[in-house]
């Protein structure tokens, strides 16, 4: 995994690549809740994401928990086909709120 | 994208003895990366004790397994340690720990091989029970579930590391058709999203076409055939025929012959 993380006005964006599994989720996980820390909203850029497995997908679970219980706008963007898959598989498609562009996400608030 | 066939394990001249009974002779195969590979045979064809040989729990008296590239029956304890990270495996009989909650058994592996937070840990767990429909059942002790959901809980357990290989010895024997139709589609769904190559040992013929990409066909000590499930349903071979027929044994029983059977030892 290979991680970016830059600050537009009123949201961070954090760009992820490469496959996320259980060596690199806990640092996936201290990224999501850090960056939520500082108040605001949370746009996960994972077009660039291969494989993930499901403790990846527990750290967007916990990030998606707390941005929420701090009203905190929290989405995944362009998400790749095999990340897709694997949350498909788990139902969490239909959990996350998912964007095509940066600017769909921004109309959100 | 690679899309040439690339074996996740290979299996040589694999044999097998218990005592001085031979139980597998001369096996070889391959099972290829990202598929399900179903093995049947009848009762006592040894295949269990061919997915023991390929978990590293019982050693072949002679013959070679190779595994995501190591040799399983050469590897040292730290290597074989490594590979059952990547192994998911759930037993013929499911073997949940009795004093152990369901979700604290599904837990277990991430408890033993893993540094992750709790809260990674809780959550990946409710996702695996929700992805076996055991959600609602998590807090329940081994001893309160039924057949369906002990097998359902053993696979939580075996797929809660995300294996790149799982090992499913008799997932269906023993439950209502939809249970079973539910935990083949869960099978398919596994290769499919999670890339993972499953071997699956059973005797129920609506699952094997259902799943399996190839099927591999014990007997006589030997692997009889192996093949797709279309190749297989062709096979010219006998006991592949009758295996698949499944004819009841004996419909008509020889009554003369059964009753000396049955009193062989007894005093007249
Ligand atoms: N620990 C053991 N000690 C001695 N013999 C054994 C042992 N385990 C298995 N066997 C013998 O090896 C043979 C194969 O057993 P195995 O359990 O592999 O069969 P199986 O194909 O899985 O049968 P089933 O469909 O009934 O589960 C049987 O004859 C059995 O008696
Ligand atoms: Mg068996």
């Amino acid at each position: 995994m290979k991680s970016n993380i830059r600050s537009e006005n009123d949201f961070d964006v954090l760009e992820l690549s490469g496959e996320i599994d259980l060596h690199y989720s806990p640092e996936l996980r201290e990224l999501i809740l850090g960056s939520l820390k500082g108040g605001k909203a949370l746009l996960i850029d994972m077009s660039d994401v291969g494989y993930i497995d499901s403790s990846a997908i527990a750290s967007l679970v916990e990030g998606f928990q707390t941005a929420k219980s701090t009203n905190l706008e929290y989405g995944l963007l362009s998400i790749s086909h095999p990340a897709l898959q694997v949350l498909t598989l788990t139902r969490l498609d239909q959990v996350f709120s998912l964007y095509d562009n940066v600017e769909q996400f921004q109309s959100q608030f | 994208m690679d899309t040439a066939t690339t074996n996740a394990i290979e299996i040589r001249d694999l044999v097998v003895d218990f005592g001085s009974r031979r139980i597998l002779e001369n096996i070889s195969f391959d099972i290829h990366q990202g598929e399900i590979m179903v093995i049947m045979g009848g009762s006592g064809a040894g295949k269990s004790t061919l997915l023991r040989c390929l978990l590293g729990l019982k050693a072949p008296t002679s013959g070679h397994i190779h595994m995501l590239g190591t040799d399983i029956c050469h590897a040292t304890k730290t290597d074989l340690y490594k590979m059952r990270e990547k192994m998911g495996v759930a037993f013929q009989g499911g073997a949940l720990f009795t004093s152990m909650s369901v979700a604290e058994n599904i837990q277990l592996p991430l408890r033993e091989h893993t540094n992750l937070d709790e809260n990674t840990i809780q959550i990946m767990t409710r996702i695996k029970l929700d992805m076996v429909n055991m959600l609602p059942h998590e807090n329940l002790m081994p001893s309160e579930l039924s057949g369906g959901m002990t097998k359902r809980a053993a696979l939580a357990r075996a797929i809660i590391m995300d294996p790149k290989l799982l090992f499913f010895d008799e997932p269906s024997a023993g439950l209502d058709p939809i249970t079973s139709a539910e935990l083949d589609e869960l099978i398919i769904k596994l290769k499919k999203s999670m890339k993972m190559t499953i071997v699956v040992v059973t005797h129920e013929l609506e699952s094997v076409f259902a799943i399996a990409d190839r099927i591999a066909i014990l007997g006589d000590r030997e692997l009889i055939q192996i093949g797709t499930p279309h190749e297989i349903k062709a096979s010219c071979d006998k006991r592949v025929i009758d295996l698949l027929n499944r004819t009841p044994r004996e419909s008509i029983v020889d009554s003369d012959a059964h009753l000396k059977r049955l009193t062989r030892n007894a005093q007249s």
